[in-house]
């Protein structure tokens, strides 16, 4: 075989290989809205949507996921809170002002942090934070929205600092002595050059931070409630759409009407997700620094 | 790469060995009540083990469906949370059908609270009203002035349906119910919270948690046989005629000693 032919057999290789892992994602898809789609022979798009009343398994069923949206946008609403200022400021200060012997372990304690299983995570909110909730503000429940959303902040800090972090190491030297040379501070430096100059990463970093709260599901199945009402306060449980799929998905019966709304949940997710993801890219190419180096 | 070759053809072979062998023996449909699914699960699941030439299918859909299955003859058992009603009996007459009941398991569903909670007994009206977010506060039945803090089940689970039948009549649990995925969690956020009320199948009862009287009743394996305590039923398996050949081998397993230990391991009471 001459060496031109191996390129070759290896360039088919990965495209094969790609291709593979594309054609699973499309039949997921595909599948996800064949088995989504038949719950609106029952019930409309508006009322599936914009329903107050989940109550799949009675009879007549009401397949109204309007609370079920409301509790995953604002616990992933209030985790980004938490999340944001934590693991950009965190971001910026292992980038930019940390020692090296101090940047090296907590970027380790960082990935050790999103290493931690999700599970993991839940338990404690369950176990730990919920009672301590409960005692310190006196309040009827410690699954709710607030615990749910430290929880959900507690997994974005690593996605949002590792990306934001990476974007921060990519700002050009020059950027940063051109500064310098002028007679700012390192503080302004910070401020007026290097966030600016990163900023289309940063924001990637949120949407992803953000895309993985909305998608997280054994943490909101643990330790958000369960309540599926439209929340009147913070300290009020929830049913975000993951927890719900979870939880009865186990036990619907197949291509029921309670199987299907499900499903279509998971469409409504899926969108959800999706939506993240395409503001991220939109961002990213938007707000991107034309310089000798880009992220 | 000539051992991978080897490991699929032996599986091949196993496949094809093992696909007649499987066919030769008994197979037994059943379907119905999802309250009685786990049972019947982990039921056929050891009988499979013992008779190994014996398929046992296996679907849930409900006691209605099952029933139904029964009488157009496409299950060999249905399982029904309740009793046959009496269309469906005159229905399955008339297409020659003669379903016989066997009580395989008693379900039994006890309101649990926080060890700390003063309250000790409850009426099955105050729990109905309690879960449809009637009442709100535990002083309205004789306890601290504090929120009632209701704990649900996920609502495909049987023990919610049950629970929804016995206790509610049919009426709507309060959409502010908490949601708990299984009877060891609602175990766990009722130990931990002083405002919560849950309710658990009596195999999950533990010292963590303080089991309500309902009525003045207390809930046991034999005040739920003798049908004093009220959130409790039958679960049966309805067969057509006397069962035979496989069917009977697994309905009488179920009925024997092994078969009603997996009923207790489920969280049932036992019916002998």
């Amino acid at each position: 075989m001459t060496r031109y032919q191996k390129e070759i057999v290896i360039k088919n290789a990965f495209f094969t290989l790609s291709l593979i892992s594309i054609m699973v994602l499309g039949l997921i898809v595909i599948f996800l809205f064949r088995e989504g789609l038949p719950i609106f022979r029952e019930v409309s798009l508006r009322d599936f949507l914009f329903g107050r009343e989940w109550y799949p398994t009675y009879d007549p069923p009401s397949y109204g996921i309007w609370p079920l949206i409301v509790a995953s946008l604002i616990v992933t609403f209030f985790s980004s809170l938490l999340a944001v200022p934590l693991g950009v400021l965190s971001a910026v200060y292992i980038s930019e002002i940390a020692p090296p012997a101090i940047k090296e372990i907590l970027k380790s304690i960082i990935e050790l942090l999103a290493g931690l299983p999700s599970v993991v995570l839940g338990f404690f909110g369950m176990v730990t934070v919920a009672p301590w909730l409960q005692e310190t503000f006196d309040l009827p429940t410690g699954l709710n929205i607030v615990n749910a959303s430290a929880i959900l902040a507690l997994m974005a800090v690593p996605t949002i600092s590792s990306i934001s972090e990476d974007a921060l190491y990519a700002v050009p030297q020059d950027f940063k002595e051109a500064s310098y040379a002028l007679g700012a501070t390192k503080f302004e430096t910070i401020v007026r050059i290097i966030v600016p100059a990163a900023l289309s990463g940063i924001s990637t970093a949120v949407i992803l931070g953000m895309a993985r709260a909305i998608g997280e599901t054994m943490v909101v199945l643990m330790v958000a409630g369960g309540a599926a009402a439209i929340p009147e306060s913070i300290f009020d449980s929830v049913r975000p759409m993951p927890a719900s799929i979870a939880a009865e998905m186990g036990e619907a019966p197949f291509r029921s009407g309670h199987y299907h709304a499900l499903f279509a949940t998971g469409i409504v997710l899926f969108f959800m997700t999706l939506a993240f993801n395409l503001i991220a890219d939109y961002l990213a190419q938007k707000f991107k620094e034309v310089g000798s180096a880009t992220l | 790469m000539s051992r991978l070759i080897k490991i699929i053809a032996v599986f091949m072979l196993c496949v094809v060995v093992a696909a007649p062998a499987a066919l030769a023996g008994g197979n037994v449909v059943i379907k119905g009540s999802t309250t009685v699914l786990p049972v019947a699960q982990a039921a056929a699941e050891a009988y499979m083990k013992i008779h190994k030439n014996v398929n046992i299918s296996l679907s849930g859909g409900g006691s209605g469906d099952g029933i139904k299955a029964l009488i157009d003859k496409s299950t060999d058992i249905a399982n029904s949370s309740r009793e046959i009603k009496k269309q469906e009996m005159d229905l399955a007459k008339k297409r020659g059908v003669n379903p016989v009941a066997h009580t395989v398991a008693i379900d039994a569903i006890i309101p649990i609270v926080h060890p700390k909670n003063k309250v000790q007994n409850l009426s099955l009206d105050q729990l109905s009203q309690i879960y449809q977010g009637k009442i709100t506060n535990w002083r309205e039945v004789g306890g601290d002035n504090l929120t009632i803090v209701v704990v649900s089940r996920d609502s495909s689970s049987g023990t919610y349906e049950s629970w929804g039948y016995l206790v509610l009549n049919g009426a709507k649990v309060t959409p502010r119910a908490q949601l708990q995925a299984s009877n060891g969690a609602v175990v766990q956020a009722v130990s931990k919270n002083r405002y919560a009320i849950g309710y658990i199948g009596i195999g999950y009862l533990n010292k963590s948690v303080n089991a309500l009287t309902v009525g003045g009743v207390q809930a046991s394996a034999k005040t739920a046989l003798a049908k004093e305590y009220p959130i409790a039923r039958p679960l049966y398996m309805y067969t057509n005629g006397t069962p035979k050949g496989e069917t009977e081998g697994f309905i009488k397993f179920l009925l024997g000693k092994k078969g009603q230990e997996i009923v207790k391991k489920e969280g049932f009471v036992p019916v002998r």
